[in-house]
This record gives C-alpha cells, sequence and structure tokens, in this order.
C-alpha cells in the first residue's frame, strides 16, 4: 500500500455544492507591464476558492490557472523569507501570511505593488534602493578587539533579549513602504535600515554604535520619523517597528545604549 | 549576450553559498548568482538549531555526535566526512557567534544547547542537548549573519539571476569547469559567467513533492545542471520526511518542540513514540518517528474526520517556555489553523522535507565526475550536494551544520584552486543549450501548462515515492513521470516577453523538477531493501551485503535520442563504526 494521500482538497466542486467551503472572490490586481504599456491598470479576477487559503494561493491559482503573466515574488510561502510584500486592501501585507477569510472576501480584494518604489512589473518593484538604506547602516557586528576569544563572547540573557525584537527582521519592506515620509522622500532610510540598525546598536557585543548613530543623526536619518506608526501595523513579524526608531532617538539624545 | 570573468562563481546564496562567499571573497575575485534575493533563501526557514558538542550545559564530545550522524544516517554515510562535520561544528557554531549571531543563551552567558532528534548521550544512552539555537529561528539568524557578514566583505551579488546551464571543456583528455550560464530574470538577458571556479549551493528540490516544508523555489536547479552534461547525482532515492509538517499544508513545525518537551499523540491521546523508540520517544530519528506517524494512521489511529493526521501537543509545555523558545511555530498554528497551541494540540502529518542526495562530492567539496575522478574547478556544498554526511537519513541540526562546514571548506578550496589554475576555454557557443532552451519555451504553441504538470507530479510523488514505496508504488511513478517527461515537450506558456517572465522560469523549474522526479524514482525501484528515508515494504530489512553503498545515477543519452538514467554504485567509507542495528 503507498503513502494514505491526505489532503483531499483537489479540484473545487461545482458552485452552489451545500457543503462546499469553496466562495466566489474577486481579486483586483494592479498590473503593468512597460514592454506592452506604459500605463498601470486593474484587472479583475473572479473564480471559487476555499477562504482558508492565502492571498498568495489566491495568486498563484490566477497565475497557474487563469493569467501566466501575472508576474510577482514569491518563495518560502509561509512568512519568513519576505519575499511577498504586497498592498493588500490597502494595507501592506504578506500574501502568504494572509488568509482570504481575514480580509472581507465578499468585496473586490485589491492586490497592488507596494507603495514608494519603482515597479518593475505587476507586483515586482525594484528592491536596490532599499538594501542600499539597509547596507548603509554597516548591519553587521562590528568589535575593536585586537584578538578574537578563542571561545564564544559572554552575553548574558537579559543583554540578548535586549534586542531580540529587532533580530526578527526579514526585509521585507512592508514596513519602509508603508511610511508616509518615505514615499515623499525616497532618501529617507526608512524603518527597515533603522531596525536594523538597532539590532546592532542595542547588542551589548557591538561597539559601533556611536558610528552607526552619527550615520542616523543624518538629515536622512532618524529625525524624519513622524511616529504615524504606520511601520508597526504593517510589520508581518510583529516588531514594535515605532518603538525601535524611538529607542535609537532617545540613544542619539542621551548617547547611552 | 554577456561575457563575464571571475576567479570564483557560487551559484545560490543561502546559507551554504553565503558561508563559501565570505572565504572566497576574501581569496578570490568572486561573484555570487542566485536566483533570489539573498536574504530569501530557504536556509532561513529553519527553525531548531545547529548541532555541535559545545559541552556548554552537558558533557557531550564531537566523537559521539559523529556516531549519532553516521547511525542517523543508517550507516551509508561516509565517515571520515562525518567526523568532519562533528569536529568542525564547534568551531563553526563559535565562527558564526563572532560574526554576530545572536544565539540563546545560558544563564553563564555561554551560547544555549537544547535536545534534538537522535542526538545522544554516550552512543545512544539517553538524548543529549547538543543544538545551538536562536528560540525557532535559527535558520533566519544563520542566513541573516552570513548575509551581514557578506555586505561586510562586499561579496558581489548577482540577484534574481538563474544559472541554467554548467560550462564543461575537456582539456587535455579531461573535463574541467569552464563556467555557467545564467538569464537575467530582471531583462531576460543571457549572460555567461567564465570563471576558474564554480560551486553550486543551490539548495534542495523538495517541490516534486505535494505536502512539503519546501518552497516554491526548490526545484533543484544545480542538480539539474550538471546531470544534464552527463556528471553523475549520488543517493537521490533518499528523501527526509520530517515528521511534523501542519496537516495539508506541510510548513515546517520544528523538533525544537518536541525538544522542548512537545509529544505526539493519536486519536486516543497516547503518547504512541514510547511504542516505537522506548529510550528516545519522541526524539527518535526523522525517518523512524514519520513511519512511526503513518502507521498510527493506517491502523485506525489517526486523528480528524478522516483519521489522516496525528496531534503534537504542546498544551502541557508553559505559555512563557512556548513564547520564549517556540515563538515562530506557534504562530503558524494560530495563523494558518486557527489554532491555540497554549490550549489545543496541533494537526500534523509527515511533511517532505530535505534530499540527502544531490551532487556527488569529496570532503574538500570536489565534484564527482564518477567514484574517483575529480572534475577540477567544479565544487558543491550544502543540500544540493551529497558528501555523504547523511547517508540515509539526516539528524536534524544537521543541515544548519552541514551548510557551514562544508560551504566554508568549498569556499576556501574553490578560491584557493583559482589562485593556480588558468581559466578554462569556454566551449564554442557557449549560451546555445540555454537559448535553444528558453526559445522553445518561449515560442511553443504546444497545449500543455505547466501547472497542471507539475501538480500531477506531485501527485505521483506523494502517493507513490513518499514514507512507504514498493515496487508497484515507484514503477507507477517510473511511469507516470515518463508520461509527463513526453507531455513536458509540448507544454507552452503565456508569458512571451522578456522582463520578469516567471512563467518562464516555472516552466524551466518543472523541467528541472521532472529530470530530477525521474532519477530519483529509477534510483529507489533499484534499490531492494529498507534504509533511512528509503522504506520498501517489499524489501523491509536493510541489507548490508547488497546495498552498503551509495547510488550513483547518470543521465544516458541513446543512438536515437531517447534519455534513460544508468545506475552504478560506489562503496560506503568506514573508518572505525560498523554497522549495528538501529535501535532508538
Amino acid at each position: 500500500m503507498a503513502t494514505p494521500v491526505l489532503d483531499k482538497a483537489g479540484p473545487a466542486p461545482e458552485p452552489g455544492f451545500a457543503d462546499s467551503p469553496y466562495i466566489t472572490v474577486t481579486f483586483r490586481l494592479r498590473r503593468f507591464n512597460p514592454e506592452v504599456s506604459d500605463q498601470a491598470t486593474w484587472e479583475d479576477f473572479q473564480f471559487e476558492i476555499d477562504p482558508k487559503e492565502r492571498v498568495l494561493d489566491a495568486l498563484h491559482k490566477i497565475k497557474w490557472d487563469l493569467d501566466g503573466t501575472l508576474t510577482f515574488r514569491r518563495s518560502c510561502a509561509h512568512g519568513i523569507c519576505g519575499s511577498d510584500a504586497m498592498r493588500i486592501n490597502g494595507k501592506n501585507r504578506l500574501a502568504c501570511k494572509t488568509l482570504i477569510k481575514d480580509i472581507s472576501p465578499e468585496k473586490p480584494i485589491t492586490v497592488e505593488p507596494i507603495k514608494g518604489m519603482t515597479v518593475l512589473k505587476d507586483l515586482v518593484v525594484d528592491m536596490e534602493p532599499f538594501f542600499q538604506a539597509y547596507r548603509d547602516v554597516m548591519p553587521f557586528l562590528i568589535t575593536k578587539e585586537t584578538n578574537e576569544p578563542t571561545r564564544e563572547r559572554l552575553q548574558s540573557a537579559e543583554d540578548r533579549e535586549r534586542f531580540d525584537d529587532t533580530t526578527k527582521c526579514i526585509l521585507c519592506a512592508a514596513c519602509t513602504s508603508s511610511c508616509p515620509v518615505f514615499w515623499n522622500d525616497g532618501q529617507y532610510f526608512g524603518p527597515a535600515a533603522i531596525v536594523n540598525a538597532h539590532r546592532f546598536i542595542f547588542d551589548s557585543r557591538d561597539e559601533a554604535g556611536e558610528q552607526r548613530l552619527e550615520i542616523l543623526n543624518d538629515r536622512d536619518g532618524v529625525w524624519r520619523c513622524r511616529t504615524t506608526f504606520n511601520c508597526t501595523d504593517a510589520c508581518p513579524r510583529g516588531i514594535e517597528v515605532t518603538k525601535a526608531i524611538a529607542e535609537v532617538k532617545r540613544a542619539l539624545i542621551t548617547r547611552r545604549f | 549576450m554577456k561575457i563575464h570573468k571571475y576567479d570564483t562563481v557560487i551559484v545560490g546564496a543561502g546559507g551554504a553559498g553565503m558561508r563559501a562567499a565570505i572565504e572566497a571573497t576574501k581569496r578570490s575575485r568572486t561573484a555570487v548568482l542566485t536566483k533570489l534575493y539573498p536574504t530569501r533563501s530557504h536556509t532561513g526557514a529553519a527553525q531548531g538549531g545547529m548541532a555541535a558538542a559545545l559541552a556548554n550545559v552537558e558533557e557531550d564530545n564531537w566523537e559521539w555526535h559523529t556516531f549519532d550522524t553516521i547511525k542517523g544516517g543508517d550507516y551509508l554515510v561516509d565517515q571520515d566526512a562525518a567526523e568532519i562535520l562533528a569536529k568542525e561544528a564547534i568551531d563553526s557554531v563559535l565562527d558564526l557567534e563572532k560574526m554576530g549571531l545572536p544565539f540563546n543563551r545560558t544563564p553563564d552567558g555561554t551560547i544555549d544547547q537544547r535536545r534534538f532528534g537522535g542526538h545522544s548521550r554516550n552512543h545512544g544512552e539517553a538524548p543529549v542537548r547538543r543544538s545551538c539555537y536562536a528560540a525557532d529561528r535559527t535558520g533566519h539568524m544563520i542566513l541573516q549573519t552570513l548575509y551581514q557578514n557578506c555586505v561586510k566583505e562586499g561579496v558581489e551579488f548577482f540577484n534574481e539571476f538563474y544559472v541554467l546551464d554548467q560550462l564543461i571543456t575537456e582539456v587535455d583528455g579531461v573535463k574541467k569547469s569552464a563556467g555557467v550560464v545564467a538569464y537575467e530574470l530582471a531583462t531576460g538577458e543571457i549572460h555567461v559567467f567564465q570563471a576558474k571556479s564554480v560551486i553550486y549551493a543551490s539548495g534542495g528540490c523538495g517541490k516534486f513533492f505535494k505536502v512539503t516544508s519546501n518552497a516554491h523555489t526548490l526545484t533543484g536547479d544545480g542538480q539539474a545542471a550538471v546531470y544534464r552534461r552527463g556528471l553523475p547525482l549520488e543517493d537521490m532515492e533518499f528523501f527526509q520526511f520530517h515528521p511534523t509538517g501542519i496537516w495539508r499544508m506541510g510548513i515546517l513545525l520544528t523538533e525544537g518542540a518536541r525538544g522542548e518537551g512537545g509529544i505526539l499523540r493519536n486519536k486516543d491521546g497516547e503518547r504512541f513514540m514510547e511504542k516505537y523508540a522506548p529510550v528516545m520517544k519522541d526524539l527518535a530519528s526523522r525517518d523512524v518517528v514519520s513511519r512511526s506517524i503513518y502507521t498510527e494512521i493506517r491502523e485506525g489511529r489517526g486523528c480528524g474526520p478522516e483519521g489522516d493526521h496525528v496531534y503534537l501537543d504542546l498544551t502541557h509545555l508553559p505559555p512563557e517556555q512556548l513564547d520564549a523558545k517556540l515563538p515562530d511555530i506557534t504562530e503558524f498554528a494560530r495563523t494558518y489553523l486557527g489554532i491555540e497551541p497554549y490550549t489545543d494540540p496541533i494537526p500534523i502529518q509527515p511533511t517532505a522535507h530535505y534530499a540527502m542526495g544531490g551532487i556527488p562530492t569529496n570532503v574538500e567539496g570536489e565534484v564527482l565526475a564518477d567514484n574517483t575522478t575529480v572534475v577540477p574547478g567544479l565544487y558543491a556544498a550544502g543540500e544540493v550536494a551529497c558528501v555523504s554526511v547523511h547517508g540515509a537519513n539526516r539528524l536534524g541540526t544537521n543541515s544548519l551544520l552541514d551548510i557551514n562546514v562544508f560551504g566554508r571548506r568549498a569556499g576556501i578550496a574553490a578560491a584557493e584552486y583559482a589562485h593556480t589554475a588558468e581559466f578554462v576555454p569556454l566551449p564554442e557557443d557557449p549560451e546555445s543549450l540555454v537559448v535553444e532552451q528558453i526559445e522553445r519555451l518561449r515560442e511553443s504553441t504546444g497545449t500543455e501548462r505547466v501547472a497542471t504538470l507539475r501538480r500531477e507530479l506531485q501527485e505521483t510523488m506523494d502517493a507513490n515515492v513518499m514514507v512507504f514505496r514498493t515496487e508497484q508504488t515507484i514503477k507507477t511513478a517510473v511511469e507516470k513521470i515518463a508520461e509527463l517527461r513526453a507531455r513536458y515537450k509540448n507544454v507552452a506558456i503565456q508569458d512571451k516577453g522578456r522582463r520578469f517572465n516567471t512563467d518562464l522560469l516555472e516552466a524551466v523549474e518543472l523541467g528541472n523538477l521532472l529530470d530530477l522526479a525521474e532519477v530519483m524514482a529509477v534510483s529507489a525501484l533499484a534499490r531492494k531493501e529498507s534504509r533511512g528515508g528509503h522504506y520498501r515494504e517489499d524489501y523491509p530489512n536493510r541489507d548490508d551485503v547488497n546495498f552498503m553503498r551509495h547510488t550513483m545515477a547518470y543521465r544516458e543519452v541513446g543512438d536515437d535520442g531517447a534519455e534513460s538514467v544508468r545506475l552504478d554504485y560506489k562503496p560506503v567509507v568506514q573508518t572505525r563504526y560498523q554497522p549495528m542495528e538501529r535501535k532508538y
């Protein structure tokens, strides 16, 4: 006997079937393909789907069964790789972490690329400026000792906990692209870069906090933050982004971290 | 077409690729080609930890770790490689800590360690705390830390460059690596990278299964590229099914959940692992636990209306412990199942997780053209490779270790080779195979859809070559794969454009999956024994007399152009451990 096949999902039963878990949804997608037109347009797709499925599953259904030209990034499909941040019903979310039942599927569901970044095709945006801002805060441990210890550096559980929240960042750009300051001025480092600076500034092992603070003291640095909390709401990892930015601001004033 | 020249080219930017890149960049002019942004790689999905006998919390040593690895791999492990893995594990973990990895800490401030499946004190006496971890996001921390250090070292990345072909040139009768051909996703442009050394670190191929913990992008691209150029693939029949995937979705729930005290229960609430593994119980090796789960299900003790899953029970653990040690997986249960793990057990089923087999290498990461001959300039590390440290079944936490130990080794070896070697001349029209492949797909007017073929492939793989196999089920799979391969020639895509053509990309990936599925099924059919992750109900025992050997699969093309898989075998390297019956 073969391994039991557990997934009985299969194709959707006929609409109207009494026990059917499937509902009819309309996905309203922002489409853009500069090889075809320099104008972005909206396109609707209507189909049956189990509302317990992810928005990513719906996008795959469209791409795989309805329109192969639909273009988006994705990889892990469970909120770890950070590929599929998009604007779903006007809010930044990961498509793989958003269940259809949770986003009012009785109304058309809109999906757009994240804002403030150059759209390359459909839901794909240019991530290079985002990663440049990340690289600019020196996102790596810097120590000044000349002789490395033979064993691990010691760190108390409390010191480790101090920066735990900001280690969770997956660089999906949901926070940065939800920030009104960033929308108006792409030069602003943006929340994600500050989060990653925070992760090192508050790591007891790191010795370049002052340098990082100086970078963020720049006119495009932390002082641009207007504390709108969009970033905290947008973070799919539950990082308290606005709080982290505030802690960096406070460290700049007190020079204590 | 553009031509680039580098000393070292690394294909893939997950853990193994970036660990290699850090070493190679210090020593040679290095480029990393990756079809994803580096931080999207599936190393980031690994959860539970990285094994190393640091002995921070209890007595341990690397010899015990070596033994556990060999026993866990059901004695198909090359013992010299396992010894290197366990010995170098300690420095690998310490190196990561020095690079900044935020490990969980003991009250003394040292790296904390926890229990994990198959890792034991003194050759199987009791579970040991060997897994170094950062909550249940150790892979995420490793991926981030390695990327951070790549930024620090100024590693040159070519993001969203998809390597489609391995170039090999014969020089004085020796086949040498000349470089690779890549497709730039953003523009559709073809790039030829001439390189003295090429390292494959492009990950696994789990997407030929339906219920899998693998990312959509894990389609065996590296394995397929070298296989199509006549190089062998080793032990491809050995695939690991992780016991605890989220029911129906396959999303991984770390073994660390059981390391923290989680218990598997059937519909009667019984802790069934006590029957199958009296000493290690829920922490027996993954192949043993996955078979036990399916045995419970088949004997009618599965949970739910269809009796098709079992429970991972964490409800007896304090919520504070779950929050501190298992925050991500408890959130997965809430997000995807609407279940509160504090109070309710989580429905799970085994999920296709890890390819033990891959591109054969020696312990320096050099790729083998047969049982002994090295391909000069060609290296592989991580899940794409088969050293073989995992044998027939990998132990949990040994993959994060593998990518660090052998990624580092391959990075150093490849860069040092590049110092001594000359560039190998590119073959004539180096891009021709890729151009032909891309244009054929783009211009095809066929009637088959990529998604349909992929679904059929995944369904047949789940039904026929998963946890339990027989001659009959494997033959069914072989026939179905042959049918799908024939239909693949008639596949067409809708997106005919050049810019970000992921429709085209998925068609190419499907071709890779079909090639590798065939290798896997053919290799499995020939192995008439049960060992580790390969369980044959018609041959339920291990057969050391006939099958204590690695499978080496080669692509053969007949005079009529027909393709087939030719199997050969390679001896297992044994040092000090004699095969014993495997009990947990």
